[in-house]
């Protein structure tokens, strides 16, 4: 009784997070004539459904976008997030108060308060409707996180570490890239699968700051899908499931990094 | 409460001691790490505190987005309080927080406290399922859920095949129905990371709290007041922080599933700021808004990081 109770809560818990796919995963099936399919087993599943709406909603394209978008701010993100990482923690003290106090307010500040600036200032840059729209704000909003997370991690070395490559007479650039580096491998890749889960999810600044719906990113297309083609269940459900097929199979892969990142990043 | 001085303690002090080990050698070092911060830096006052002070400064004014500005000195802000519309935006913002903090911090909790103690070899599977809608778009999640809410949707066929066929409704079109429906997405969506936040931070309470607790002859549920909720003051807070701060600014899903409506009794701040600017054409009022939304959620991560570092 006392080992029962906990198991069925848990496993209802689950059960509900699982529900809505599954229901959802049957709607994609039925025929598109079944515009209102409820929760039953298609007799005759459409498995065309999935190509259906791929080449409907231009999926293809979508999904090039996506991933343009996150593989772009990747990159850049995960360099400048490691080097102000290792800037902090070696920095003198004096000038971290202020500098923490500005990248924290970073962590709470919501991308609608910023989103209509950017609109107005990028297209006066010439920016607007390119990916670079997308990329560089993401950057920018990505660095508080990043940097708190790499620092946490420069921190937690063993100091000996450090001596010994000042011993070595190692400048601060070879501390990092010959001896520091190697051992972030683990908490770069963490954070590098965030920032691209967070890149490739995202939505308001895709829909805002690129026009043309085509080079937006997956889950901004599926928005514009609902709009278009929300009286059909079967092939919105079938665009759903290609939309997060990508980051569930990425997750899927590489779990324990998504799930330890969160956790522990959001603890720090 | 110990274990977590210790640990917040450490770094602190490790990095006194490193300072002297990395800075010493280098003399000339004193603004090499300042070199090292700046890329970053740059990126971030570019492309974050730039537009957040832009449009602070475009909130003092009347502007359509493209013809000439004219000065209104605090209208916009006034109207922030006083349009009903656009006062529901942040009262539903604040309700939001009963969904996605008040609720799935309370249910984590419980089952949190129900299951640390039980082993199970199924845990890593229940694991990576009830942490999936951390990592999904929220387009997609809202694209569900609107399909599930539907008139001939999957909630009212459960209800008919059940004999409550009378409750059935077009929850997202009825006024009342329509922002609980949409606020239970915020439950589902937070649930599992405060659930898991909380099993993690009871892992490191002191075990010998508990035999202690036993020895006193403490029930299940007294240990649960006196040792469990206090020691984990920490996981709390972070969890209540995550998310209020996703109660806040939430935009996906409410313009997904109902784009703010029935009438506005589901709009939240996200939502109207977008429509201010690309419907109204009221750019100068989205920015006060935007201001004012950016305030209240720095003032309340603030608050809430205050009381969870108490003592």
């Amino acid at each position: 009784m006392t080992k029962q109770l906990p198991r069925l809560a848990l496993t209802v818990a689950a059960a509900a997070v699982l529900f809505p796919f599954l229901a959802l995963f049957t709607a994609a099936l039925q025929p598109q004539s079944n515009l209102s399919p409820g929760l039953s087993w298609p007799s005759d599943p459409q498995w065309g459904n999935f190509a259906t709406a791929w080449t409907t909603a231009g999926f293809g394209s979508l999904l090039k976008s996506s991933a343009v978008i996150a593989l772009g701010v990747v990159p850049i993100a995960l360099v400048l997030a490691t080097l102000a990482g290792y800037g902090l923690a070696t920095m003198r003290l004096k000038a971290k108060g202020p500098l923490f106090a500005l990248l924290m307010l970073g962590l709470a500040l919501p991308y609608e308060a910023i989103v209509i600036p950017l609109y107005y200032d990028l297209d006066s840059a010439g920016l607007l409707n390119t990916y670079w729209a997308v990329i560089l704000p993401l950057v920018g909003l990505f660095m508080p996180f990043g940097v708190f997370w790499m620092r946490t991690h420069f921190e937690s070395l063993p100091k000996e570490l450090l001596e010994a490559a000042a011993v070595d007479g190692a400048n601060s650039w070879r501390t990092l890239t010959r001896v520091l580096l190697p051992t972030a491998v683990p908490a770069l890749t963490t954070l590098g699968l965030l920032y691209f889960m967070w890149a490739w999810n995202q939505f308001l600044l895709a829909l805002v700051l690129i026009q043309d719906p085509a080079m937006r990113t997956a889950p901004s297309g599926l928005g514009k899908f609902v709009q278009q083609y929300g009286k059909n269940i079967p092939l919105l459900s079938a665009g759903t499931f290609i939309v997060i097929a990508p980051i569930v199979l990425v997750y899927l892969l590489f779990q324990r990094h998504f799930i330890k990142g969160i956790l522990q990043g959001a603890v720090k | 409460m110990a274990d977590t001085l210790v640990r917040t303690e450490r770094p602190a002090a490790s990095a006194e001691a490193r300072r002297g080990a990395v800075a010493a050698p280098h003399r000339k070092g004193r603004f090499v790490p300042l070199l090292y911060v700046a890329p970053a830096l740059v990126f971030y006052a570019l492309f974050v505190i730039a537009p957040w002070l832009h449009s602070f400064w475009i909130s003092f004014w009347n502007w359509n987005g493209i013809g000439a500005a004219t000065w209104a000195g605090l209208s916009n802000y006034t109207a922030v309080f006083e349009e009903p519309a656009l006062r529901a935006a942040l009262t539903h913002a604040f309700g939001f927080i009963v969904f996605y903090t008040v609720v799935p911090v309370i249910l984590g909790l419980i089952l949190a406290a129900v299951t640390s103690a039980v082993p199970w070899r199924a845990m890593p599977v229940i694991r990576t399922i009830i942490f999936l809608p951390q990592i999904l778009p929220l387009v997609a999640v809202g694209v569900v859920w609107k399909w599930i809410y539907g008139e001939d949707g999957p909630l009212n066929q459960m209800l008919r095949a059940v004999g409550l066929g009378s409750l059935a409704r077009a929850w997202l079109g009825d006024f009342t129905y329509a922002f609980p429906a949409v606020g239970l997405i915020g439950t589902w969506v937070s649930t599992g990371l405060c659930f898991l936040l909380l099993l993690a931070g009871i892992g490191k309470i002191e075990p010998s709290l508990y035999e202690a607790a036993r020895l006193d002859g403490c029930g299940r549920l007294r240990e649960f007041w006196h040792i469990t909720v206090p020691g984990l003051r920490k996981e709390i807070g972070v969890a209540c922080n995550v998310t209020v701060i996703s109660a806040l600014a939430g935009f996906d899903v409410v313009y997904v599933m109902t784009g703010g409506g029935p009438g506005y009794s589901t709009m939240v701040p996200g939502v109207q700021v977008y429509q201010l600017v690309f419907t109204a054409g009221r750019v100068g009022t989205a920015c006060a808004l935007a201001t004012v939304l950016s305030l209240i959620t720095c003032a309340a991560m603030y608050g809430l990081n205050r009381l969870s570092r108490e003592r």
